[in-house]
């Protein structure tokens, strides 16, 4: 019987040569990563067992995001346990302060992650590399600190979904409004424990920041990793970061799918996820006018150049709302430099954004832009669960980078249409 | 091994966010951390929980973020256990590899109330709601996660696993 991506990667890691939904294997892995939240547990539980020297260092990366630049005392504290501990280890990816940021923004662009590779770590939104063909998936910190000693996990196979986007997508639309019509439509556990495989010329006519972004909220459906068919276009982007090749692997034509999904990207809409879920998903002309207090374009989600380059190209010669503020958070240094050699962070600051060093700091409430009881924010991240943000008495809408835009001129939630002909703006979204 | 305890109930989609709120996680101590177990969902949780108390929720329970800090926090509170519809994966491994007793059931998550005394009967996997007088049956892990259990947690498993290797 054929097997879908994520089960031919899953065998090509464990001592099969088939495996099937359900089944309980042990599998390699190529890389193994954790943040200043999660890697200082893992390493207590290291302490704690006595186990003083860990498999692969090559395979382990570090990366301090969260609470970077240290907020305060005690997140210094978990950093330098992290820093510590990589110096101890001989572990050399060990990512803070400069060419660093967003973990799973700098993990890919430093070419760590090819098609084929199998990736766990300790942070859900792990499953951001599948945008490459690569397997990868969330766990805690106990299961890292296992890996890390072993260079093995278990792993449930996961059954398959598939969803196939056909059609060609709108302007505005990107892969924020692919993702969120998908988990608005099967419900933040409508992928529990399943694998998240997507196909269709839609997907393929994605560049790859947008199949990351679809990637990257698997997890918000429920989902244990997606992952999408490495084509021409991952290689291409994979070439310049590495000289690792990786391995292509595709989906069997008489693979196994728990079920089917289709969707017309033409019909596709930029769509708004309203308080306090990712599935309360509508069109964003069903919420326009709602009023905002904060606007956060940054996040693993959608901080990449491509969205910096969205954002910018709206703000252009306009005016954040002055109710209103815009905070833009490069999701890495090289994003950063990047958009400063574009002009991009010359645009974003004279249209009165406040520009921060890469930091996940607001997207889950720990720092650079905490909301007050009964603030508003329209967020380009990825949850918008009560309190997330900060006080539980606070909103977050999640949108992609032009509704954000968009919504930061007009001081309430906005479609990009309102403040910007597509056709004007095109040459700066495309660069 | 038994377990007897009062029920406070959560509904669906109960997130690490609500469990245990990222402004929280500059620490690692189970005891700080349960200071503010729940308190997004119920600011009062944290004052009222008692030691042995069972936590019963509807589908997804924990879903989320991946912070360890979740299962950590409910464990630094004293409950015993979580009874839900169905819980979200990370939070499922976590709960595994730490020893927090974790049951889908989803009869039993629907029927019983806030209040009620429960007692778990985890060898024979049945759920005996004192209560109301009903009993629910539970499916036991599968085995090879029954033996990290037994074991102790993952690390000594971990721990075993090095030794055997040499």
């Amino acid at each position: 019987m054929g097997m879908t991506i994520t089960e031919k990667i899953i065998a090509a890691h464990s001592d099969k040569k088939v495996v099937e939904a359900g089944e309980l294997v042990t599998v390699k892995v190529d890389l193994a990563i954790a943040n200043d939240i999660t890697a200082p547990i893992a390493i207590k539980q290291l302490e704690k067992y006595g186990i003083d020297k860990v498999h692969d260092p090559n395979k382990i990366a570090l990366v301090m995001d969260h609470f970077f630049p240290p907020k305060d005392i005690l997140s210094a504290q978990q950093i330098k346990i992290s820093r510590d501990f990589a110096k101890k280890m001989g572990i050399k990816n060990y990512f803070e302060g400069q060419d660093s940021g967003v973990m799973h923004t700098v993990l890919p662009e430093k070419g760590f992650i090819v098609p084929g590779d199998l990736v766990i770590g300790a942070d859900s939104h792990t499953c951001t590399y599948g945008g490459l063909g690569a397997f990868a998936t969330g766990v805690g910190s106990t299961d890292i600190a296992y890996i890390w000693a072993t260079g093995e996990t278990w792993l449930k196979v996961p059954e398959t979904m598939k969803f196939v986007f056909y059609g060609k997508k709108q302007k505005w639309v990107g892969g924020k409004d692919f993702v969120l019509s998908v988990i608005g439509k099967i419900g933040v556990d409508g992928a529990l424990y399943k694998a998240m495989e997507y196909h269709g010329e839609a997907i393929r006519d994605l560049d790859v920041d947008d199949r990351l972004t679809i990637a990257n909220m698997a997890i918000e459906a429920g989902g244990k990793n997606a992952i999408i068919e490495a084509d021409e276009k991952t290689l291409e982007w994979v070439r310049k970061r590495t000289n690792r090749e990786g391995v292509v692997y595709k989906a069997d034509p008489d693979a196994k799918y728990c079920c089917e999904y289709e969707f017309d990207a033409s019909k596709l809409e930029p769509v708004v996820a309203c308080p306090h879920l990712p599935s309360n998903v509508k069109p964003v002309s069903e919420v326009a006018g709602t009023h905002i207090d904060q606007v956060f374009i940054g996040s693993c989600t959608n901080g990449r150049i491509s969205d910096l380059r969205i954002a910018a190209a709206i703000l252009k010669g306009k005016k954040v709302h002055p109710e209103v503020r815009c905070i833009v958070i490069p999701a890495s240094d090289q994003v950063y430099k990047q958009a400063m050699h574009e002009g991009l962070l010359e645009i974003l600051a004279d249209a009165g954004c406040l520009i921060s060093t890469s930091t996940c700091g607001p997207c889950l409430g720990g720092h650079m832009g905490i909301l007050a009881e009964g603030e508003v924010c329209l967020s380009t991240s990825n949850r918008n669960f009560v309190g997330r943000m900060g006080h539980p008495g606070s909103f977050v809408y999640l949108a992609g980078p032009a509704v954000a835009a968009a919504s930061a001129i007009l001081g309430r939630i906005a479609h990009p249409d309102e403040v910007a002909k597509y056709e004007d703006v095109e040459t700066l979204i495309t660069l | 091994m038994a377990i007897k305890g009062r029920v406070w109930k959560f509904k669906d989609d109960v997130d690490t966010d609500a469990i245990i709120p990222a402004r929280y996680l500059v620490t690692t101590d189970p005891k700080e951390l349960a200071k503010h177990v729940m308190e997004d969902a119920d600011p009062t949780f944290p004052s009222k929980v008692k030691e042995g108390d069972i936590i019963v929720a509807g589908k997804n329970f924990g879903c989320g973020s991946s912070r360890e800090h979740a299962p950590l926090a409910i464990k630094g509170a004293g409950i015993s256990a979580v009874i839900a519809e169905s819980f979200a994966r990370i939070f499922f491994r976590n709960a595994i590899n730490l020893g927090l007793l974790i049951i889908e059931s989803p009869q039993a998550a629907k029927e019983i109330n806030e209040g009620d005394e429960v007692e778990i009967d985890v060898d024979k996997g049945i759920i005996r709601n004192i209560t109301t007088g009903k009993e629910y049956t539970f499916r036991p892990l599968p085995e090879s996660l029954q033996n990290i259990m037994k074991a102790g947690g993952l690390m000594e498993y971990a721990k075993e696993k090095l030794k055997n290797a040499g």
